[in-house]
């Protein structure tokens, strides 16, 4: 186990350095940084210089990505071109996200996963088609109309909830958007665990566990259920990376001062240190992430040995 | 009064191609102590049948259409399905064929074992536990008390198919029903596991119904034999006295393509054709596209259930014809 996690951490190595370093020369190569800073008028010739020099643009871009990794490393996630340090900026807008993120993974669980064992047990029934059409629904709609008609019909409208999120962004302001992100993935969940329970259920264990005389509760929660969410867990550590990028959408929506307010406000700007720090650590999150779904499915599925 | 008694039972499927008639009324009755086999091509309806006793159809697309299931007087099909389920497991219980995915995969052998004591005695865990390790050493799994936490998956193909037969003894209960329980396993292994299973039956006096397709084992363990066709059994009898002389042409055939020592190298006479359809089982007698005997009545005419004598039905217009034929 341990010398897999080594060996998993060891290849994690060069899709990390892959992924940012083609952040960086994308990020770089649009535009002028320089020049983007000082908006409609151009800059002072001489002044632009000392500012290339100063955030090593004036050096070969791989030179440049050498030597902003070595910052990171050090903690060191540059400033912004205003003046504030990117870290600043993380220190804020992690949170929320990680809050949104975390909410959108409990509806997921207790929504997805709750109506997915309820039609999985009853294929072919009213409820069951009426749900799986919900499913369809959802997932075909994009996340930005069903987010600005939610907001606009229970904000604006009907003003059951305030249609915008504070700066602080409180759990209570974020229900709603958290949901909103969770919509398209708890569909999958849905049918994810539906599709499992039922392939399940005619399992010759399940047939077992009726045999031993135990309740159908019992059979369903401890036999059936434990085996059905294999697959569905496996889904739901790989979406966090998906929330985390989702979030983009939604934050921008309800106006949440999160990780995705501020790489949209990075992007527009063209903000660079703001956009490629972010955006490196959403890659180690990503990462980390798959990584730990796999230890999970070990620790779910016996039968999976890691060597 | 019987252990179990089964009268003129009925079960059919309804399938998408249409309604098949898997079990058509079938009776038989085991006694205490007693072991019944139960003999057949795949397909006749022996699984269903023990399906229905023990509860566990799937319904649907199951559908129990008629019959009694008496089991120590009392008729299971009338029972509610909460008092059904207190005698599965503890009263009656059943040994499935394949151990492998019969048992919980993500579950460890000793919480499945352990499990029968939880729910119908209401041990608690450490309790429960230590009976499952007994359980585990009176099937002979070397090291019990090391492997009770293992995964199924972990142990041989043979040690499985005890853990499956310690789940069925660990209440003790009357009846047990074994569905092809070597059929999976290792010829080396199978007649261990068989003996294994004889021997505890013994010791425990329990009825045993001995599902399988495999007369070879059948001569040892058995006490009579119930053999199936189509959903119906078309002959019963005391195993010696079925052996010495089949009232059944169906069972002179099963017996005469077993493979014999003394006729090493010779052609097996493998039974012609294929079981019919369940969907359309011929008219008259369900055997007659493969009978040698068949005659023009038996295309007609469903052949009852004669008393061949006090312990032996056929279901063949002609046993007699089997009897002075020899
Ligand atoms: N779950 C099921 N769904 C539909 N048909 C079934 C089901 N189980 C059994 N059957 C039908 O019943 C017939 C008899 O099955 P079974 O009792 O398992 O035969 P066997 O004698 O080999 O044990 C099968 O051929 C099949 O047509
Ligand atoms: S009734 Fe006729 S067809 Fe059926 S087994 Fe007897 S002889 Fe053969
Ligand atoms: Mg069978």
């Amino acid at each position: 186990m341990g010398r897999y996690v080594v060996r998993r951490l060891l290849q994690m190595i060069p899709v990390f350095i892959g992924t940012t370093f083609l952040i960086f020369v994308m990020v770089y190569a649009v535009g002028d940084p320089v020049n983007a800073m000082f908006g409609e008028r151009a800059p002072d010739p001489a002044t632009a210089e000392q500012l290339r020099e100063e955030f090593n643009l004036d050096k070969p871009i791989w030179q440049q990505y050498v030597l902003y990794m070595g910052n990171i490393f050090t903690g060191d996630f540059g400033n912004a071109f205003n003046g504030q340090p990117v870290t600043e900026l993380m220190a804020t807008a992690f949170p929320i996200t990680i809050r949104l993120a975390a909410l959108a993974i409990v509806f997921e669980i207790l929504v997805g996963i709750t109506l997915g064992v309820l039609t999985g047990l009853r294929r072919g029934r009213p409820i069951d088609s009426g749900v799986l059409m919900l499913t369809l629904v959802v997932i075909s709609v994009p996340t930005f109309v069903t987010g600005s008609l939610a907001q606009y019909l229970l904000g604006v409208k009907w003003g059951w909830i305030s249609p915008a999120v504070s700066p602080a962004a409180p759990l209570r302001e974020l229900l709603l958007p958290g949901l909103v992100l969770a919509l398209v993935s708890l569909a999958y969940v849905t049918r994810l665990t539906r599709t499992s329970i039922a392939e399940n259920a005619r399992a010759d264990y399940v047939r077992t566990a009726v045999a031993k005389g135990l309740s159908r509760r019992r059979v369903t929660v401890r036999h059936l259920l434990r085996n059905s969410l294999i697959p569905v867990v496996t889904f739901l550590g790989t979406d966090v990376g998906n929330l985390m990028a989702g979030a983009l959408v939604t934050e921008r929506i309800f106006n949440i001062h999160g990780v995705g307010f501020q790489l949209w406000q990075g992007i527009v700007r063209q903000n660079s240190p703001t956009v490629v720090g972010f955006v490196t650590v959403l890659v180690i999150v990503f990462l980390l992430a798959n990584l730990l779904v796999d230890l999970l499915y070990a620790v779910l599925d016996p039968r999976i040995r890691y060597a | 009064m019987s252990l179990l008694e089964v009268r003129d039972l009925f079960v059919e499927f309804r399938t998408r191609d249409g309604v098949a008639r898997a079990v058509n009324g079938v009776s038989y009755t085991v006694e205490a102590g007693e072991t019944l086999a139960v003999l057949g091509e795949s397909g006749s309806g022996k699984s269903v049948t023990a399906q229905a006793v023990m509860g566990i159809l799937d319904m649907p697309p199951g559908r129990i259409t008629g019959g009694e299931i008496l089991f120590q007087g009392r008729d299971l099909l009338s029972l509610p399905e909460e008092e059904r389920r207190r005698i599965r497991g503890s009263k009656m219980a059943m040994i499935f064929q394949d151990a492998l995915s019969s048992l919980n995969p993500v579950l460890t052998v000793g919480f499945q074992l352990a499990e029968m004591f939880r729910v119908h005695q209401g041990l608690g865990r450490k309790e429960a536990r230590a009976r499952a390790v007994e359980l585990m050493e009176r099937v002979r799994i070397p090291a019990a008390r090391q492997r009770v936490g293992d995964f199924p998956h972990q142990f041989s193909g043979g040690m499985r198919q005890r853990i499956m037969i310690a789940m069925a003894l660990a209440l003790e209960p009357d009846l047990i029903i074994a569905d092809e329980p070597t059929t999976a396993l290792d010829v080396t292994v199978q007649a261990q596991v068989m003996e294994l299973l004889a021997e505890l039956q013994r010791e425990f006096t329990m009825g045993l119904i001995l599902i399988t397709h495999d007369l070879g084992v059948v001569a040892d363990v058995a006490d009579k034999i119930a053999v199936m066709y189509a959903g119906r059994i078309v002959e019963t009898a005391p195993v010696k006295e079925l052996y010495q002389a089949p009232a059944h042409p169906y069972t002179k055939g099963l017996l005469d393509s077993i493979p014999r020592l003394d006729q090493k190298g010779q052609q097996l006479n493998v039974i012609r054709g294929m079981p019919p359809s369940l969907l359309d089982i011929p008219p008259g007698c369900a055997y007659n596209p493969r009978c040698p005997m068949a005659r023009a009545v038996c295309r007609t005419d469903e052949p009852p259930l004669y008393e061949v004598s006090a312990q032996r039905r056929s279901a063949c217009h002609f046993w007699r014809e089997m009897f002075d034929g020899r």
